[in-house]
């Protein structure tokens, strides 16, 4: 079933300084299916994505997307943004990270920037006001309100980012990161500061986002009805190692994981997760 | 609690009035005491002379006392950005639908002024002076209004422009209209020189670095005398000419070819309506690249290039076109600058110029046309205003200053108007856009 595997991470690990933040961590998303990542605060969840993402370059290790073709990307030896333009990684932000000044329409048409810069000619043909880059900016603005319509924030599309309220700024997040039309998502705790209604349209979002679009979903979460309900496979780390792996249910019952979390039983150990979120 | 905008809380709020005045009175007294209260003076034998000015001292103390009890009344009734303003929906109506019709007024204003002051050279020469500032302002504004890079040494770019123009044209005998293309690209060219360096930098680091980008090319400009004659400058630059026709009183000049008398105004009016064309065509060309891709990636990267980068931007390309492109519209505006003196030297580019295309810029809120275009009418115009003032003149403009950011700390205008919009554009507040760290 090697073919099914969309991002595999080997051996990965992260120093900084004398600090080991990750250390030899193995783990692998596949095509479709949503994978979590969990784990005690600080134990180097967010060190991971920051190298799958490219803002770490990490100490050792590869993480590779296999092509269509047979070819893979290395991302371990890209760009930041490279690898949310080649690579189609996206991603979202523990603390939000819209561009609170621009409007909600704005934010979800900066994140369409690489397709529209092309479709302006690299701004000379954008700048005489081309017919082909009047209707590429048209298709963007569609794809915009098809994702304010799909978070339901079409009618707030004119007000700033900043100005929403904090659950709408998590949702239009993810809908600027799916802009970028990615095969991989990457979200860093989505559920966090939501609401138990919030977070149950989230699982929706995201559950719809796999099923419609097909994207990868690799998330963060310390929500473990979110966790427990919509993740196909579950990596648990302590400590920047990885402890357990499997489907949610295999995980929520491993001693190692209960003990990780609290060293005690699991109707307590889920408590203090949620009471972390 | 004594500072509630509400009518009930203004009683307490006398009392910290006083209570604020005072304080301000105590720290005139001590600060003045000294400065103020005691002259001192070298005697005709090397001794020390001393006298008090107590008077004096008393009188200033009065008026730190006074200044302060009508800043903090002005404070309460006009109120602060956060505070609740009591002015009725009406006028507030009225002034939104002032405030669309002021650019187009002033556009028409501009396009009058040769006509209305033909006779005046001195307001002529004022206007095409601004006009020269809204330009500078508006090249900056792309780079430190929407791309939020904080650049100290703009200056550079309007003397790589002005020598480009000068060198072409004494040298190669090139005409204004070959070299001010040629001008604008080199200080592009240069733009990018000074990007790349500092690509990694942020905020007080990209300052620092830029400023001293400024000097550098001055610098050089004084040194490298074979090229660019050192602090003599450059002298016999050729004036523009309306597409080769000369603006002389020979017999091929304009006004000889249309049977006019001559006039000098005649070339100083051409200058006007030059500076008023280029001024629009940085406005317009900024204006465009707003609502195209490369525009919002500069201002999204002034809200957060972390953002940026996890979106696929290229934060470096984009940086490098924000300078590339703020350079090549301060380029236009040097060589501009040159053909109108004629004469250029290292003097006119000092570290000045680049810190009053900046205060233009700040005063008029960054990233707003408009309020560029009047902050560099009130900056330049009104400091001509107040040539009668004398001595007194930079205190007052430095007062005016502060008072104008005390009320409007983002700029005469700070909102922010979006690039797009389904059903209705409204203008972002102020607090909600980044100023960008550089």
């Amino acid at each position: 079933m090697n073919g099914d595997i969309l991002l595999s991470v080997d051996h990965l690990t992260m120093r900084f300084g004398g600090i080991v933040a990750v250390n030899d961590l193995s783990l692998a998303a596949k095509r479709r299916e949503i994978t979590a990542l969990i784990g005690p605060n600080g134990a180097g969840k967010t060190t991971v994505f920051n190298c799958i993402t490219g803002f770490y370059r990490p100490t050792s290790g590869t993480i590779r997307m296999p092509q269509d073709g047979g070819a893979e990307i290395k991302l371990e030896r890209l760009n930041d943004f490279r690898i949310a333009k080649r690579a189609k990684v996206a991603r979202t932000f523990q603390n939000i990270r819209l561009f609170p000044g621009m409007t909600a329409l704005e934010n979800l048409i900066v994140a369409q920037h690489n397709m529209l810069m092309r479709a302006s000619g690299l701004t000379f043909l954008g700048l005489i006001g081309a017919p082909s880059w009047r209707s590429a900016e048209q298709r963007a603005i569609d794809l915009a309100k098809l994702w304010l319509d799909r978070i339901g924030l079409l009618d707030r599309a004119d007000d700033a980012a900043g100005n929403l309220p904090y659950g709408d700024q998590r949702r239009l997040e993810i809908a600027r990161a799916m802009c970028t039309e990615p095969v991989l998502l990457c979200l860093d705790e989505p559920a966090a500061g939501l609401n138990a209604r919030e977070s149950a349209g989230l699982n929706e979002l995201l559950l719809s986002i796999r099923s419609d679009y097909g994207t990868s979903i690799l998330l963060i979460e310390h929500d473990m009805s979110v966790v427990m309900e919509i993740s196909d496979h579950v990596v648990v780390m302590d400590y920047g190692v990885k402890i357990a792996e499997g489907t949610p249910r295999e995980v929520r019952d491993d001693p190692r994981v209960i003990a990780a979390y609290l060293g005690a039983d699991e109707q307590e150990a889920i408590a203090v997760m949620e009471s972390d979120a | 609690m004594t500072t509630k905008p509400t009518p009930e809380s203004r009683a307490p709020g006398v009392v910290f009035i006083l209570k604020k005045a005072l304080i301000s009175a105590f720290v005139a007294l001590v600060l003045f005491s000294l400065m103020i209260g005691i002259r001192t003076e070298a005697g005709p034998t090397g001794q020390l002379i001393y006298w008090t000015r107590f008077g004096e001292l008393a009188s200033l103390v009065a008026i730190v006392f006074g200044g302060s009890i009508v800043v903090e009344l002005l404070r309460q009734w006009w109120g602060l950005a956060d505070k609740v303003r009591v002015v009725p929906p009406a006028v507030q109506a009225g002034l939104s639908v002032a405030g669309r019709l002021v650019a187009p007024a002033l556009l028409i204003f501009a396009l009058l002024v040769p006509v209305i002051f033909y006779h005046q050279r001195y307001l002529l020469d004022l206007g095409i002076l601004v006009l020269t500032y809204v330009m500078l302002g508006w090249g900056l504004n792309v780079v430190v209004g929407l791309a939020g890079l904080l650049d100290l040494g703009y200056v550079a770019f309007y003397a790589v422009g002005a020598y480009s123009f000068a060198l072409l044209s004494t040298n190669f005998g090139l005409s204004f209209w070959i070299c001010l293309p040629l001008a604008g690209i080199l200080a592009a060219c240069w733009g990018v020189m000074l990007g790349f360096p500092v690509l990694r930098l942020r905020g007080d680091y990209l300052a620092i670095v830029t400023l001293a980008f400024g000097e550098i090319i001055r610098l050089v400009i004084i040194n490298w005398q074979s090229l660019t004659g050192g602090p003599n400058g450059v002298s016999g630059i050729p004036k523009p000419t309306l597409f080769g026709i000369p603006l002389t009183p020979g017999d091929d000049g304009l006004a000889a070819r249309l049977g006019i008398p001559f006039s000098p105004t005649h070339r100083i009016v051409f200058l006007f309506y030059l500076i008023l064309a280029l001024a629009l065509l940085t406005n317009w060309v900024t204006i465009r690249l707003r609502r195209l891709p490369i525009g919002r990636a500069w201002e999204a990267l002034r809200e957060d290039e972390v953002a940026c980068r996890a979106l696929g931007i290229n934060t470096t390309t984009t940086k490098l076109t924000a300078f590339a492109t703020g350079a090549m519209f301060g380029g236009f505006a040097g060589a501009f600058f040159a053909t109108r003196q004629g004469f250029i030297s290292p003097e006119s580019f000092t570290f000045q110029e680049s810190a009053l295309v900046l205060a233009i810029v700040v005063l008029g809120g960054m990233g707003s046309q408009l309020g560029v275009a009047l902050a560099a009418l009130t900056m330049i115009g009104g400091f001509e205003l107040f040539r009668g003032l004398e001595q007194y003149r930079m205190l007052v403009f430095g007062i005016a200053m502060v008072l104008l950011m005390i009320w409007r700390p983002r700029g005469l205008i700070g909102h922010r108007a979006p690039t797009i919009f389904l059903k209705q554009s409204q203008a972002i507040s102020s607090d909600l856009v980044k100023e960008g760290h550089g």
